[in-house]
């Protein structure tokens, strides 16, 4: 059996880890490479690392980035933020990420799911979908785009099923409302999404205490893996404590 | 000195990172006489079986990974190369260790791919030496290998599917899973095969 994975989320600004809440009033939260392997130690199952700069200077320094997380780190990892074509793919892969997570362009330009696919295997492309409530929507949840800003016009589980077909191995979901709350993951919109494909779900947005990770990996939302980041990052929760309470409450975790 | 099979599939870097932390001298090539003096030889690989076998294809590889008889380990879609056949195609592979490769069935497997970590129950074997048994490695697939019997090393379980996550014929081994990216179990596991002679 697979066990259900907890992966912390480190946004990475021009080769810093930096923290902030809802998009604003970033700090500085150390080298990447260190906050990366006090995971690894900690007992994470893999890491995602999404590049937040703003500048091309920035991204440029992504790639090394890659390169020096590869070096070093055990676990597996994924890279997202600013990928807009096949060739953005690649460099991150030849970097040393084991898989690249697209967002915005995923939803620009669907084919590049489909060729970066057929390229590097389903199995590297995660897609990210944000969502928020949207009554106007059958799922009453809406995509949105470039960090949450825009609505992309695209109901939630339609779009999830579209990029399963399109060859995306796996999605990463994040409820724009519940982003920073730490008042729980959104379960009824995981479960939705969770049900309608069969590529593995990630829930993001709203971890806060043991419990929220419960609610979502248990068998009744269905999510295959949680992803945090302030409660890893700040030490609220320690992710092998974590996993003891998740397996006490019948979760298959790894030791 | 260990060949990394160079056929321009996949994640080679991580590969050669874990190689190197190991104090391994790693040398990534498709140069056959290179590869033929290998002490130990890794296929890795990444994406689409009959892409691949186009591409070892392309750089005449098929006969020299055939020829080789030093330690071989092939890891997760080098795995699967090393059996006579893959769905994924269909395409003919290199028929190391008999057996083929087959999609995860719908109606047996509730989330495919299998992303995440799975234990491996594995036979007695100098590449899972000082291993727990049924520890954890790191699987990434939406195909598995299917050898014929005797040639299954160790098993693993999609819900309560059980198929082969490690294959074994003579020198050539094939994992399923990622060592390089499995915590110290993967590190030993590599560090077993770079044992073995």
């Amino acid at each position: 059996m697979l066990a259900k994975r907890l992966i912390p989320c480190l946004d990475i600004k021009d080769g810093r880890t930096v923290k902030g809440i809802n998009f604003l009033s970033l700090r500085d939260a150390g080298d990447p490479v260190e906050n990366a392997l006090r995971y690894q130690e900690e007992g994470a199952d893999e890491l995602v690392f999404l590049d937040i700069s703003a500048t091309v200077e920035g991204r440029t320094t992504l790639a090394d980035l890659v390169k020096r997380i590869a070096s070093v780190l055990e676990i597996p990892f994924t890279v997202g933020g600013g990928i807009r074509t096949v060739d953005d793919v690649h460099r991150i892969v030849l970097s040393g990420a084991d898989k690249v997570s697209i967002n915005s362009q995923a939803v620009r330009n669907p084919q590049l799911i489909t060729e970066a696919a057929s390229r590097f295997g389903s199995q590297c492309m995660v897609v990210a979908i944000d969502v928020k409530a949207a009554g106007r929507m059958p799922s009453g949840y809406e995509v949105m785009v470039d960090g949450g800003r825009t609505p992309a016009g695209l109901d939630a589980i339609a779009w999830a099923k579209a990029v399963e077909d399109h060859g995306a191995g796996e999605i990463l979901l994040t409820s724009m409302e519940a982003d920073g709350t730490k008042a729980g993951y959104d379960v009824g919109i995981t479960r939705e999404v969770a049900k309608a494909v069969s590529i593995p779900v990630i829930a993001s947005g709203g971890a806060g205490k043991e419990e929220d990770f419960l609610e979502v990996l248990c068998d009744s939302c269905g999510a295959d893996a949680a992803l945090a980041a302030s409660v890893f990052h700040y030490h609220e929760l320690a992710i092998a404590s974590l996993k003891a309470y998740l397996q006490s409450h019948g979760i298959t975790v790894r030791f | 000195m260990t060949v990394l099979i160079d056929y321009d599939a996949g994640n080679v870097f991580s590969v050669t990172a874990a190689l190197e932390r190991l104090g391994e001298e790693v040398v990534l090539t498709d140069d056959p006489s290179t590869i033929l003096s290998a002490d130990h030889v890794v296929f890795p690989g990444v994406g689409h079986a009959a892409a691949a076998m186009e591409k070892l294809e392309e750089r005449g590889l098929v006969d020299v990974l055939c020829a080789v008889k030093a330690p071989f380990l092939g890891i997760c879609l080098g795995g699967q190369l090393m059996l006579s056949s893959s769905d994924e195609g269909p395409v003919r592979c290199l028929g190391l260790v008999p057996g083929r490769v087959m999609r995860f069935d719908k109606g047996q497997v509730h989330r495919i791919p299998q992303i995440g970590w799975n234990q491996v129950h594995y036979k007695d074997s100098p590449l899972f030496e000082g291993i727990r048994q049924d520890d954890w490695f790191f699987f990434d697939h939406s195909y598995y290998m299917d050898p014929d019997e005797g040639s299954s090393l160790a098993v693993s379980q999609a819900d309560a599917f059980t198929y082969s996550s490690a294959i074994v014929m003579d020198n050539f081994f094939g994992v399923q899973f990622h060592p390089e990216k499995s915590g110290r179990a993967g590190a030993r596991l590599l560090a077993n095969f770079l044992e073995v002679r």
